[in-house]
């Protein structure tokens, strides 16, 4: 019954979309003052620019006619334009998806690894003095600001030490090849290490708790009976029941992540969703704000379906619940 | 203590008996508590912020921390009558760090009490109605707002709302609800099914009656726990929110010192004395909250012991 495992998760998929989607329209009619005043405030948009946005979302019109337009332009692409520049949403924020992929990739790939390895080590060993230290040193970790963190890194690493550059995504020359790689990676350094160690740390505290849990289990010491190695019960038994549960905490904290980003690309002036929303929000630019909520809901959203079917066929037992 | 308990009882009405096996509960507890040392570190922490910001009125007065008539040379290091050294408008970093103990405390405790209230309450009916229509609306709910991305949709929100300390606690409140409405909801689905819950009802005992009286007294000490789990991640948020700007510039909590700093540019010239006390200030109340959280958890839930 995999297949009907898979139909309802798509259908969950499909409804959660559906509510940002109506969320999102009424989110940004109940902030003060009606969007059409809100366009005439924007200084950047011509007289003309602002009754062509007006005409398109029939801002003049009753509420439900606004929504039903509202759906149809967001299902057929169009996000309304930014009152900053003027240019379409969608193409503004695809424009920069870039560098937040690179940034959130990375920087979850190593939290990952890190946080994965840790809290493996750190559980086994509990109570050592190698799980004690990456414990203090994640649930600190946990405990700082994201924004704060990257500050620090940015003082010591690109300030007083020079070794990094201060922010963005290349030094902007006409470097090619391998050279344009080493380029982006030494900007990408410190802004993926920041949001690395950030929740590399939570990563290891889950990962560290679920394999306690499952420690003490039956099958753990049924494996240790039949003669096999430490290493064994470890990874063939152990770490795999226990990863289960974590896989769904870090898929689920991917949202948070993406939040995260926002401020560590203001700090190092990194030019990717964040930075753009963070100058949408300096500068009032509600329809940007608008499409970031939305794409970033659907990534979401898409990572978590991903990630109840993989569940659903890394662990049969789920489908009977 | 048991002792007690038994020899009042005789004489007892069953509403003092019921407080008087509640004290006797949560001495238990605290006997259980005082031995973990993380925990008693955290709440050591914790009650030293508490009454750092209680007494922030004694110890700073308004003019020290208002630019105008702030005594202190700009952005100077640590130098006599300033251990942390001045700000750009020549306020004393140290007065500014005990002032903001107040607003980060409050946005942190308050904007918990808003989302334990929202997710005890949805959670709580969500679980006492487990199966029907009502839990299914109430669950959907609470996993959509598991599901979003809810620090952008609290960015979102306070963009919108503009910057007010208040619209700052009601948007952390509203979005993150959803973690305890999940935990709770999970709590109340075990305690309904226990036998009192039936023997209640049988006795004639309403809805409303067996959730305040025997559900919500069971499932207090989780949602306790939890709130003070949430705290920590209520300042972590304040923190977020005011380093992009959306705090309240009015209302000095840690994040706006941080952000007022990055503004000023502290990085670029180099002002760590200025960007680093707040900073370490709030990794030390979260880190108190969390593992206050953490040893509370383990008193409360007996599997969790010797961990």
């Amino acid at each position: 019954m995999r297949a009907r495992y898979a139909a309802r998760k798509l259908g969950w998929a499909a409804v959660t979309l559906m509510f940002v989607l109506c969320f999102n329209f009424f989110l940004f009619r109940i902030m003060p003052g009606d969007p059409a005043g809100l366009l005439a405030r924007s200084q950047r948009l011509t007289e003309t620019e602002i009754a062509e946005q007006r005409a398109i979302f029939g801002l003049d019109k009753p509420l439900m006619s606004q929504f039903w337009t509202y759906l149809h332009e967001t299902l057929t692409g169009n996000l309304g334009a930014s009152y900053l520049t003027g240019q379409p949403v969608l193409e503004t924020i695809s424009s920069r998806v870039w560098p937040t992929v690179l940034l959130v990739g990375v920087g979850t790939s190593v939290a990952i690894w890190l946080g994965l390895r840790m809290g493996i080590k750190g559980g086994w060993h509990r109570g050592s003095t190698y799980d004690r230290t990456s414990l203090y040193g994640s649930l600190t970790l946990y405990s700082t600001p994201e924004g704060w963190l990257g500050m620090m890194l940015l003082i010591i690493f690109a300030g007083s030490l020079g070794w990094f550059p201060v922010g963005g995504y290349d030094s902007g020359g006409d470097a090619t090849g391998l050279a344009h790689v080493f380029d982006v990676a030494q900007h990408l350094f410190l802004p993926a290490a920041t949001l690395a160690l950030g929740y590399g740390a939570s990563y290891m505290i889950v990962m560290r708790s679920s394999l306690l849990e499952v420690k003490d289990e039956d099958f753990v010491a049924t494996a240790r009976a039949k003669g096999l190695t430490e290493t064994m019960v470890r990874r063939r038994h152990a770490v795999p029941n226990a990863f289960l549960p974590s896989f769904t905490l870090i898929v689920l904290s991917f949202g948070f992540v993406l939040g995260g980003s926002i401020v560590i690309e203001t700090i190092f002036s990194y030019p990717g969703i964040g930075l753009l929303t963070y100058q949408a929000i300096d500068a009032y630019d509600y329809p940007v704000l608008q499409g970031v909520f939305l794409i970033s809901s659907l990534a979401v959203v898409i990572a978590n379906l991903f990630a109840d079917i993989t569940y659903g066929f890394l662990d049969p037992r789920i489908e009977e619940v | 203590m048991a002792a007690t308990a038994v020899t009042a009882s005789v004489v007892a009405s069953p509403r003092r008996l019921v407080w008087q096996r509640r004290r006797a509960a949560v001495a238990r507890n605290w006997a259980l508590y005082r031995q973990n040392r993380q925990g008693m570190v955290g709440l050591g922490v914790m009650v030293f912020f508490v009454l750092l910001a209680l007494s922030s009125p004694l110890l700073v007065s308004p003019a020290e921390i208002e630019p105008a008539t702030a005594q202190g040379l700009p952005n100077q290091r640590p130098y006599m009558g300033y251990p942390l050294g001045t700000d750009n408008f020549g306020r004393s970093v140290l007065d500014l760090v005990i002032v903001g103990a107040r607003i980060s405390l409050l946005v942190g405790v308050t904007a918990t009490f808003v989302a334990v209230a929202l997710g005890a309450t949805i959670g709580l009916i969500s679980g006492y109605y487990g199966g029907t229509k009502i839990d299914v609306v109430l669950n959907a709910v609470t996993n959509w707002f598991l599901v979003i991305p809810w620090l952008i949709l609290a960015i979102v929100l306070s963009a919108i709302l503009g910057a007010s300390v208040w619209i700052i606690i009601l948007v952390i409140g509203v979005t993150s609800w959803a973690q305890p409405a999940r935990l709770i909801r999970a709590q109340a689905l075990s305690v309904r099914a226990r036998p009192y819950v039936e023997r209640a009802r049988v006795l004639g005992c309403g809805d409303r009656t067996i959730l305040t009286r025997h559900i919500l007294p069971n499932v207090a000490p989780v949602i306790f726990a939890n709130a003070i789990l949430t705290v920590a991640v209520a300042i972590l948020t304040e923190t977020t929110l005011s380093i992009l700007g959306l705090g309240d510039a009015t209302a000095i909590s840690w994040g706006v010192i941080i952000e007022q700093a990055f503004s000023a540019g502290a990085m670029t010239n180099g002002y760590w004395w200025w960007m680093m006390p707040p900073g370490i200030a709030i990794v030390c109340v979260t880190l108190a909250f969390t593992m206050c959280g953490y040893a509370l958890d383990e008193v409360l839930n007996p599997k969790l012991r010797g961990r």
